[in-house]
């Protein structure tokens, strides 16, 4: 599985592992794992430690993903992101939505 | 899987017995026979019947089964006939000859009903399995055929569209792949009634299709409010709220913006998530980077929506460069990334401005091979400002009624400072008389002039002499926008005044501020020695109108215009 989701022992945050190309094609995937959770997360951690490319449409999945966990209320982390994937989402100010490390 | 369905079967055998037996085999499986003794016999009852399969002996007299074999496989092109080659040789070499004459297989003698049944449902998967790939091939052309006559049509409609601006103009040069459209790629440039130029370079997320829709609304907008003489940050929080409501969620447009002013030698900047732009010198050396400093466009909503620009200073002959993503994310066969290093290497290299895109473009197709079909790129260069021809308004009607005793007195105050320019809408009341609207241009460049005056010297405080050179006139725009955000009582009021007079009518305005007013006769004066970016308007104002004088200590500016 090139996207995996995982709850933390309190249930309180759910974590999306990305591994290989973050791209269209991982679109249902990624949507499956938020979408399928049997309950609400307050938090949402996007781990991209294994992730080695991520293109606009991974962008425009995360925007779904800030979309489904309440928009401008959404709390959604985006970590392990390695310096290609950061100038990525820096040129775009992704910053100003997500919280990136 | 059937194999009830019934075949036509060729049977060829110049032995009597060997034919008969053969035949009735196949026949007691359901299929259909027709029966030849030799080759020359077989093709003929080939070309008349089509049968689907065919049994061939590979020695027979008149034509040998391998020369009917290539001639019935001649006949039939790209269907698949399958032929089974009934042979008693079994040297090794006899059995490779019958395959290479276009066998696909063979049996020994003697015949096994069995086997022979196997081979004859085998080879019917076979024949139906490429007939489908044909079928499917010929499907996927068809498509293929219409989608590119549809993305043609798609294409010439936009082209019409985007063409409607001046990416002709002499001062710009531009290269798009020629499908960058259906990649969502799309570059516009529209003059401003002032004269000033603007420039859109934009790229929707995704291809095809989906990312091509956005363009035509976003199209729409630009060119709309450019020419009622909207400024850059009007229009981008337009567009954005148009996007944020059409587009889905995960769809959204990288841009930068430009506009160009030719009178003051500058420029003003929005990037939000396009790679760096480059202010280039007259010579090609880069001077700065216009970096993306906001998210893209149609992903906030209009309340949080950051319309902050940059304004630098441009002098004659130094160049912006804008490009899309396909241009550094161009990928050699390893992979790696063409990137801003070889980027910049190109540009060092550069001698001839006017080749500078085709040399980027001869870079790239070293680099990567093929070029992609997601670059766009263009280089605007700054120039004289063109007055001998301002631009005419759009006529929206005709002259029938033309309002010519009136006056009008406008007040902006505190948070109405912020974000309105009442420009346009001023301008466009003007229109309404009918000696004005070949002036339309004129009195957005003056109206301009007076309101940005007044805002910034007056209402802020600014002292323009703090934009004498490149830095100072970036700190001056900084500035400006901090000193906005904190003034809540300051106000701009204008008034016009409309006569009527002997063939024509006059027209007053006066620009009254909360300011400090200023030393006019000083400042005047100064104006004179020609500061180089310090107090442009005042003279630029003077040189348009028939009458501009300061009155009230600098805090009131009257302009007469007559016609």
């Amino acid at each position: 599985m090139a996207v995996e989701s995982d709850f933390s022992q309190d249930e309180k945050k759910l974590t999306i592992t990305v591994k290989g190309r973050f791209d269209f094609g991982r679109h249902q995937e990624f949507r499956n794992a938020y979408e399928r959770q049997p309950i609400r997360p307050n938090s949402v951690v996007v781990d991209l430690k294994d992730a080695t490319y991520l293109d606009s449409s991974a962008l425009g999945m995360l925007l779904l993903l800030r979309d489904h966990e309440g928009g401008e209320d959404a709390c959604i982390s985006v970590i392990n992101t390695s310096p290609d994937v950061r100038k990525i989402l820096a040129i775009s100010n992704f910053e100003k939505l997500f919280d990136i490390s | 899987m059937s194999a009830e369905r019934v075949l036509r079967v060729l049977v060829a055998e110049d032995g009597a017995a060997d034919r008969l037996l053969l035949a009735q085999i196949v026949r007691r499986q359901g299929h259909e026979v027709f029966t030849a003794q030799d080759g020359e016999q077989a093709v003929a009852l080939f070309a008349e019947w089509r049968p689907q399969l065919v049994l061939l002996d590979a020695l027979m007299p008149v034509m040998d089964g391998f020369e009917a074999a290539r001639r019935i496989k001649t006949l039939a092109g790209e269907t698949l006939v399958p032929i089974i080659f009934l042979t008693s040789l079994n040297e090794h070499d006899a059995l490779v000859r019958c395959l290479e004459a276009g066998g696909d297989d063979f049996m020994a003698k003697p015949y096994s009903a069995v086997i022979l049944g196997a081979k004859i449902r085998a080879m019917d998967r076979l024949r139906r399995l490429h007939a489908t790939v044909l079928e499917q091939r010929d499907q996927i052309a068809r498509h293929h055929h219409h989608l590119l006559n549809e993305q043609r049509v798609a294409k010439a409609v936009f082209d019409k569209v985007a063409h409607s601006g001046c990416l002709r103009a002499s001062n710009i040069r531009y290269l798009q792949s020629p499908y960058a459209l259906f990649n969502g790629d799309l570059l516009l440039a529209a003059y401003a009634p002032s004269g000033d130029m603007h420039v859109l370079l934009g790229d929707f997320t995704g291809h095809g299709l989906p990312a091509a829709v956005g363009t035509m609304p976003l199209a729409e907008v630009f060119y709309g409010m450019t020419a009622k003489g909207h400024g850059v940050a009007e229009t981008l929080r337009e567009m954005n709220a148009k996007l944020k409501h059409i587009l889905p969620v995960d769809m959204f447009c990288c841009a930068l913006m430009l506009n160009l002013s030719y009178q003051r030698g500058t420029v003003e900047v929005w990037n939000g998530g396009m790679p760096d732009g480059y202010r280039l010198s007259a010579s090609g050396e880069v001077l700065s980077t216009l970096e993306s400093r906001h998210l893209p466009l149609g992903i906030l909503s209009p309340e949080r929506f950051d319309d902050s620009t940059e304004v630098f200073a441009l002098a004659l002959g130094e160049r912006l460069l804008l490009l899309s993503d396909g241009v550094v994310d161009t990928c050699d066969d390893q992979e790696r990334l063409f990137g801003v290093q070889r980027l910049r290497q190109v540009l060092a290299a550069n001698r001839d401005p006017a080749r500078l895109l085709q040399e980027l473009m001869q870079a790239l197709e070293r680099f990567g091979g093929r070029p992609r079909d997601d670059i766009s790129l263009c280089d605007v260069c700054m120039v004289e400002p063109q007055w001998q021809a301002p631009m005419p308004m759009p006529d929206a009607e005709g002259a029938r009624s033309s309002p010519l005793h009136w006056s009008s007195h406008f007040e902006l105050r505190g948070e109405s400072l912020k974000r309105f320019n009442p420009v346009p809408y001023l301008v466009q009341l003007l229109q309404e008389i009918h000696g004005l609207r070949p002036s339309g241009g004129l009195l957005h460049t003056v109206l301009s002039e007076l309101y940005a005056n007044a805002l910034e010297h007056g209402v802020l405080g600014l002292d323009s002499r703090l934009k004498r050179d490149a830095q100072g006139f970036a700190d001056y725009y900084r500035e400006r926008g901090q000193r906005l955000a904190r003034q809540d009582d300051g106000f701009v009021r204008i008034d016009l005044d409309v006569e009527p007079m002997a063939g024509g009518g006059r027209l007053k305005i006066e620009v009254r501020d909360s300011g400090a007013g200023f030393d006019v006769a000083r400042v005047l004066s100064g104006q004179r020695q020609g500061q180089a970016f310090s107090g442009r308007g005042l003279s630029l104002v003077r040189s348009l109108s028939q009458g501009a004088e300061w009155l009230e200590g600098g805090r009131c500016a009257r302009v007469v215009f007559c016609w």
